[in-house]
């Protein structure tokens, strides 16, 4: 349903968003994920003609944003829930975007209840708003025109447990009924439980892509297992003499090898083992792999 | 699905292949949706020039002050026992209109960047030059109540006049005639629109105040001198000096052709130029 082809966006010499190309289908959520400056907000922003791209397109449905005709009814974007007058009150925001779309004012008072936001509440000036009320607002403000299409970026930012999980249905349920979702984080265990398919930025390129089984299966060939046992040091000399890896981590050892591997050279240089697992990559760690020159940390780590 | 995983620092994969069915990619019906009318877009911004306590209090701010004003006059033509004319009070009205639409003006183009509010009008209307034409109504639709207000304020205070000093109170002008209604409100107009066209131009609302009161204050004194120092310098200055161009315009003096090139050019100047610039950047900003 949102189509993003080649789409390069550069500040000067810098690329924000650079040759990027992915599709988020209906039915779907799908998860745009990258850490910091990684260049999700911007895409989001060409999506919806908010930042004008250098290069390439972005088509919802095989139109482009700024052709929809009250994209409203069809699109419904929360970019940045702030990005508001402090001034005016919930209901009068929720109101006047009601009264650009056409859409009757029982809606709103629809919207309010959908996101949890109570008559009083919605009385309060925007400025008086806590930053979990400031996204259920914008929540709101996505799902008024009723769209087929939700663009949202960091959608989870502010909410309290509770309203992660209400997020986390809301928005299966409307995949399900057939929407396409499409939302930014840069928290890997939110959209690890709601995203069917998973596109991964980091410096402004797409690394990986795919849903999380073939994420994680793409990491298979490289066995790793966490070891720890009362003779770390000859376990360790034993391990890089039967030619795998060895790493010191935490208490134990991080070696390249199976488990079983692992409990073979253990037993022919007998060592007791204490522990012994599995520690092939998370879903945690090939995004931290993935996107490394991407981190802050690692760049501070190795310069 | 496939991915294709990465070692730091090796070239990003190709961009995924379209999934297959890509050819025939979900489209989205637009063909039953209209889009949004105009005139609804002019409802919501002028609601949205009231709404908040800031717009509200400019709008409140501008009756008081008209209001104060005109009594102050008022009180002193009466204590002082002097003629006392309608059209007095509709001139002190209009004159502070010229001050204070402006700001308006500046404020309601300005306010949706200060407050990022842009972000959502421009995302749903992305056509956005409707919302600018519809913001520029709207600071229209402001003058004509302001004016339509200062009249009735004038009306009042006349007609107090009248009671306490009815053979000093005159109904019409000074000169005997009111002055031309339709040339006033086009000049209130054309004021407010060189603050919609700076706050246009500078997006942000301090400037474009500043900006809009180092025109009307400063600028006719540095012509002025400038002037001075060569006749052929004032003559030619003329053309660019918007206010003084409008005066024959506005009490009926005006015949000749070049009294009508000097408002052109000098409206070109201070009212299409940069109106021109502001709607061009606003129309290519990155909103964010
Ligand atoms: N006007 C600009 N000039 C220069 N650089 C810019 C400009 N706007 C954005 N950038 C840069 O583009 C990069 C991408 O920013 P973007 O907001 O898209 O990141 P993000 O993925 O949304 O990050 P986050 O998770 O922190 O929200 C950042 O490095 C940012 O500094
Ligand atoms: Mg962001």
């Amino acid at each position: 349903m949102i189509t993003v082809d080649h789409l390069t966006k550069t500040y000067g010499a810098f690329a924000a968003v650079d040759d990027v190309s992915f599709q988020c289908r209906p039915g779907r959520v799908t998860g745009f994920l990258g850490p910091n400056g990684a260049g999700k907000s911007t895409t989001m922003r060409v999506m919806v003609g908010l930042t004008p791209p250098t290069r390439g397109s972005v088509t919802i449905g095989g139109v482009k944003y700024a052709d929809i005709p009250n994209p409203g009814r069809h699109v419904g974007v929360l970019l940045d829930a702030s990005a508001q007058h402090k001034g005016r009150t919930g209901r009068e925001i929720l109101r006047l975007a009601a009264m650009t779309m056409g859409l009757p004012g029982q809606r709103v008072d629809q919207m309010l209840e959908v996101v949890g936001l109570t008559p009083t509440e919605s009385k309060r000036r925007l400025r008086n708003y806590s930053l979990g009320m400031m996204q259920r607002l914008g929540i709101a403000h996505a799902l008024l025109g009723d769209p087929q299409v939700l663009i949202l970026d960091e959608p989870a930012n502010g909410l309290d447990p509770a309203g992660i999980r209400w997020m986390r249905s809301l928005l299966k349920e409307y995949a399900d009924r057939g929407g396409t979702v499409l939302l930014s984080s840069h928290l890997l265990n939110e959209v690890e439980l709601i995203a069917d398919e998973m596109i991964l930025i980091g410096q402004g390129r797409i690394v990986a892509h795919g849903d999380k089984a073939a994420l994680l299966a793409s990491r298979r060939g490289t066995a790793t297992s966490l070891v720890t046992s009362l003779d770390n040091h000859a376990l360790g000399t034993a391990l890089a003499g039967a030619g795998f890896g060895v790493q010191p981590r935490g208490h134990g050892l991080q070696v390249g090898a199976t488990t079983e591997q692992v409990g073979r050279v253990a037993l022919s240089a007998q060592v007791v083992l204490t522990d012994l697992r599995d520690g092939g990559a998370t879903l945690e760690d090939l995004f931290l792999e993935l996107t490394s020159t991407a981190q802050r940390d690692a760049i501070g780590a190795t310069s | 699905m496939t991915s294709t995983p990465l070692t730091p620092g090796t070239p990003p994969p190709p961009p995924p292949p379209p999934p297959p069915g890509a050819a025939q990619a979900p489209m989205l019906n637009v063909s039953d949706t209209s889009g949004i009318p105009f005139w609804r877009l002019v409802l919501v911004e002028f609601r949205k020039s009231y709404d908040t306590r800031a717009g509200m209090w400019l709008l409140i701010a501008i009756g008081i002050l008209v209001g104060l004003v005109e009594a102050f006059v008022l009180i002193m033509s009466l204590v002082h026992s002097s003629q006392v004319y309608l059209t007095d009070f509709g001139f002190i009205g209009t004159g502070l209109g010229s001050l204070l639409l402006p700001v308006l003006a500046v404020m309601l183009v300005t306010t949706e960047w200060s407050q990022r509010s842009a972000m959502v009008s421009f995302a749903l209307e992305p056509r956005r030059i409707k919302i600018v034409m519809a913001k520029w109504l709207v600071a229209i639709v402001w003058v004509l109540v302001t004016l339509v207000v200062m009249w009735a304020f004038a009306v009042v205070m006349t007609a107090i006049a009248a009671v306490a000093q009815p053979d000093l109170t005159s109904w019409s002008g000074t000169s005997g005639s009111l002055p031309a209604f339709l040339p006033t409100v086009l000049d209130q107009i054309l004021t407010m629109t060189i603050g919609f066209a700076l706050g246009a131009l500078l997006l942000n609302t301090p400037a474009a105040i500043v900006v809009f009161f180092l025109y009307w204050y400063l600028l006719p004194g540095v012509l002025a001198a400038i002037g001075a120092i060569r006749p052929w310098l004032a003559h030619a200055l003329e053309w660019i000096n918007f206010r003084v161009a409008m005066s024959p315009f506005l009490d009926g003096s005006i015949h000749t052709g070049e009294q009508w090139g000097k408002i052109l050019v000098s409206a070109f100047l201070w009212i299409a130029l940069p109106l021109g610039f502001g709607i061009w950047r606003i129309l290519r900003a990155e909103v964010k």
